[in-house]
């Protein structure tokens, strides 16, 4: 009994702080991995509609991603009001899908090719007629995984 | 004497101290930085391109399920003006048909639906419609896997989803877009 009550007595030490680094370390590892940096910038407006059906898009890297909209406000004197349709990061024409296709698939391993998915991130503002041009060139490129992007809807 | 020894004793460890404070400074960029945006979406399968007119399949007109969308987004369903708004059940039902309807299909597996748009249609209105279409379907293979398995579809096995699957498949053809209304 009496061993007890001397032991805890004695002293309380600090808490040790030496950890601290580790668990920060921790902490920055998890975001370093988790982070996506944005590699395109945005240059059409993309408001995407909202679904309920929606399937979410796994890796990362095997997605491509195709943006249409209408060009911001300050490309208006350079590329007009008429929805455009951006791929990466600079405007594009329709007949460019097949080598932009091609550029990310040369960048995935061969056997998860099949695999590849196209975002289609196309704001709901647009009309379908360059969303079905887009469409066909798709499949014309045999790139028929296909995934309309939408915002989840509360039902 | 004393001297080396303290300077000794100063050069035995690098103090780790501000190792913390490195760490949280990086921690706080990539917290500022990073966007946890996770892609969701539709996801359709496009059928395979081919330079040739497709075969016109004769199909019985109760078997289609024919939905028109026109560049006013105004829908069309079987002929007759629609609202979105029952637009799932009511594709629910002609795919089932329940009450032996002759005027829909015979059996799931030989429902078909048939989207067609204006290039004037709106893309929201589009976007819309195909996904209360999907979600008919969706529905119809949770309540046939309620019933069956008593779960929900995504929970039960991959060879019950694909036995459910062949019962009810997924048959939404999308015609080529009549050109009209196309805006500039």
């Amino acid at each position: 009994m009496g061993k007890f009550t001397k032991k805890r007595g004695k002293s309380t030490p600090a808490i040790s702080t030496a950890s601290l680094p580790d668990i920060i370390f921790m902490l920055l590892f998890f975001f370093m991995v988790v982070t996506v940096l944005r590699d395109s910038e945005l240059k059409v407006n993309n408001n995407v509609p909202q679904a309920t059906e929606l399937t979410k898009l796994e890796k990362k890297s095997l997605v491509n991603y195709l943006y249409i909209g209408r060009p911001l406000k300050q490309y208006h004197a350079t590329y007009g009001t008429k929805p455009r349709l951006q791929l990466g990061d600079k405007f594009a024409d329709v007949t460019e899908i097949p080598l932009f296709l091609e550029k990310h698939r040369s960048s995935v391993p061969e056997n998860q090719r099949p695999g590849i998915n196209s975002s289609l991130r196309v704001d709901g503002k647009v009309t379908m007629g360059i969303v079905t041009d887009v469409k066909t060139e798709l499949r014309k490129a045999g790139q028929l995984k296909v995934n309309y992007s939408a915002k989840p809807r509360a039902e | 004497m004393a001297k080396k020894s303290a300077r000794d004793r100063m050069s035995n460890e690098v103090n780790a101290g501000s190792m913390a404070d490195i760490a949280f400074l990086l921690l706080i960029f990539f917290l500022v930085t990073t966007t946890i945006d996770v892609d969701k979406g539709v996801l359709v399968k496009l059928p395979p391109w081919s330079e040739e007119p497709p075969e016109v399949e004769k199909m019985k007109t109760r078997n289609v399920y024919s939905v028109l969308v026109n560049a006013q987004n105004q829908l069309l369903v079987r002929g007759e003006p629609a609202s979105v708004n029952n637009l799932r059940d009511n594709a629910k039902e002609f795919i089932m048909n329940p009450k032996k309807r002759e005027d829909m299909a015979e059996k799931p597996t030989k429902a078909i639906i048939s989207i067609k748009n204006d290039r004037g249609t709106s893309y929201e209105t589009y976007l819309e419609v195909y996904n209360e279409l999907k979600a008919a379907y969706n529905e119809l293979r949770n309540e046939e896997a309620q019933r069956k398995y008593g779960k929900e579809f995504e929970y039960i096995t991959r060879e019950q989803q694909r036995e459910i699957r062949a019962r009810i498949p997924l048959v939404i053809s999308e015609a080529e877009p009549t050109n009209f209304g196309e805006e500039n």
